[in-house]
C-alpha cells in the first residue's frame, strides 16, 4: 500500500473526550473534500469513537494505527463538506 | 473563523452536531438579533442565544424590574428590584456569556423609531405583552423584510411563530386587524403560569438559532399552539393571504401607523 501523505495534521494528545472529536472536527472542517487528516492522540477511548464519529459524519477511515506504547496515529479522508 | 481554545469548550456541544459545527457556530457568533421586551419572553429567549453566542443582541423594554415579575421573568432578581429591566438583563446575560455583545435600548418602541432601530439586526423577536407593539413590529418587519420570531402566552397557553416577509405568512395573514380593548385580557389581569413563557421563548430561541445555521425548518405559515395544562402542542397551517393589507399583493398598509392611537381609539 503506498504512503498516504496527510494535508494537516493535528496532534490532540493530552486532550481527552469530547475535545478530542471537537479538535478533529474542526480540523477536517477547514479542509477540502479528497484531502487527508492526520490525528495523533493519546485518550484510549477517542482511538474508537473518533473513527466510528467520522464514519458517521460521512468520511472515510484509512487508518488507525497504535503507534506507541500510548499513542494512536489516525487518517481521515474527507469525503464531503 | 479561529476559535479561542475557550471559546471550542464553551461551544464545543454545538460545534459536535453535524447541523452546526465550526461553521454553524461562526455564523451563530457574527449574527445580530432584536429582542422586544425583557419580560416573560425576552429573559429566556435573551438567555439562551447569550448561552448560544449570538454576536450581538439588542433588548429595547422601557420598564423596571418589579417583585410581581420574578415568578417568571428569569434574567431578573431580587437584587435588581427597581433597575431597568434592559440593564438587569444585559448584567445576568453578560454573567453568562461576557463575549455577547448586549445593546440595552431603554425605551418604547414607535412608528417612528422601529424601522432604524431593526436595521442593523438580521432577526428580530417578539415577546411584546400588547397589541399595539405586536402589530407594530410584523408591519416593520414585513416592510423592512426582516425574519420575525413572534410568541405569545397567556394563563396557560402559548403561541409560537416564525415570519419570514413576503415567502410566508404575516402576523396580519393570521389576525387581520387588533383586537378591540378588553376583549383579549393581559396577564396582568388573566396571569399566567411561570414557566410557561420559559417553553415559548425556549422555542422561540431554537427558531432563531435554526434561522441564523440555515438547518431544519422554522415555523413558516404555521402556528404553534401549546396548551401547557393538557400537554398538548398543536400545529396549525397559516398561509399567506394574497389579500392580507401588509404583505398582500395590493397593500393598503405601506407605512407604519400609529398602533396606540388606533388601540385606544377602537
Amino acid at each position: 500500500m503506498e504512503d498516504i501523505i496527510p494535508n494537516k495534521r493535528i496532534d490532540i494528545r493530552g486532550l481527552h473526550c469530547p475535545y478530542t472529536f471537537v479538535k478533529s472536527k474542526l480540523a477536517i472542517e477547514s479542509m477540502n473534500v479528497g484531502e487527508v487528516l492526520e490525528i495523533v492522540l493519546d485518550y484510549p477511548e477517542a482511538s474508537v469513537s473518533i473513527p466510528k464519529s467520522m464514519q458517521d459524519h460521512g468520511h472515510k477511515v484509512l487508518k488507525v494505527d497504535k503507534i506507541s506504547e500510548k499513542d494512536w496515529l489516525l487518517l481521515i479522508r474527507k469525503e464531503k463538506e | 473563523m479561529d476559535f479561542t481554545e475557550d471559546q471550542i469548550l464553551r461551544y464545543s456541544r454545538h460545534i459536535i452536531l453535524p447541523e452546526v459545527g465550526g461553521k454553524g457556530q461562526a455564523k451563530i457568533s457574527t449574527a445580530k438579533v432584536f429582542l422586544v421586551g425583557a419580560g416573560g419572553l425576552g429573559c429566556p429567549v435573551g438567555y439562551f442565544l447569550t448561552a448560544a453566542g449570538v454576536g450581538k443582541i439588542a433588548i429595547i423594554d422601557d420598564d423596571h424590574v418589579e417583585l410581581s415579575n420574578l415568578q417568571r421573568q428569569i434574567a431578573h432578581s431580587t437584587k435588581t428590584l427597581g433597575m431597568p429591566k434592559v440593564q438587569s438583563a444585559k448584567e445576568t446575560f453578560n454573567a453568562l456569556n461576557p463575549e455577547v455583545e448586549i445593546v440595552p435600548l431603554k425605551q418604547r418602541l414607535t412608528k417612528d423609531n422601529i424601522l432604524g432601530l431593526i436595521s442593523d439586526y438580521d432577526i428580530v423577536v417578539d415577546g411584546s405583552d400588547n397589541f399595539p407593539t405586536r402589530y407594530l413590529v410584523n408591519d416593520a418587519c414585513v416592510i423592512a423584510g426582516k425574519p420575525l420570531v413572534s410568541g405569545a402566552i397567556l394563563r396557560f397557553e402559548g403561541q409560537v411563530t416564525t415570519i419570514l416577509p413576503h415567502q410566508g405568512h404575516c402576523y396580519r395573514c393570521l389576525f387581520e386587524e387588533m383586537p378591540p380593548p378588553g376583549l383579549v385580557p393581559s396577564c396582568q389581569e388573566a396571569g399566567v403560569l411561570g414557566v410557561l413563557p420559559g417553553i415559548v421563548g425556549g422555542l422561540q430561541a431554537m427558531e432563531v438559532l435554526k434561522l441564523i445555521i440555515g438547518q431544519g425548518d422554522v415555523l413558516k405559515e404555521t402556528l404553534l399552539i401549546i396548551d401547557a395544562l393538557k400537554t398538548t402542542f398543536r400545529k396549525v397551517k397559516v398561509p399567506k393571504n394574497p389579500k392580507c393589507p401588509v404583505c398582500g399583493e395590493n397593500p393598503t398598509i405601506t407605512e407604519l401607523l400609529d398602533y396606540n392611537a388606533a388601540y385606544c381609539s377602537a
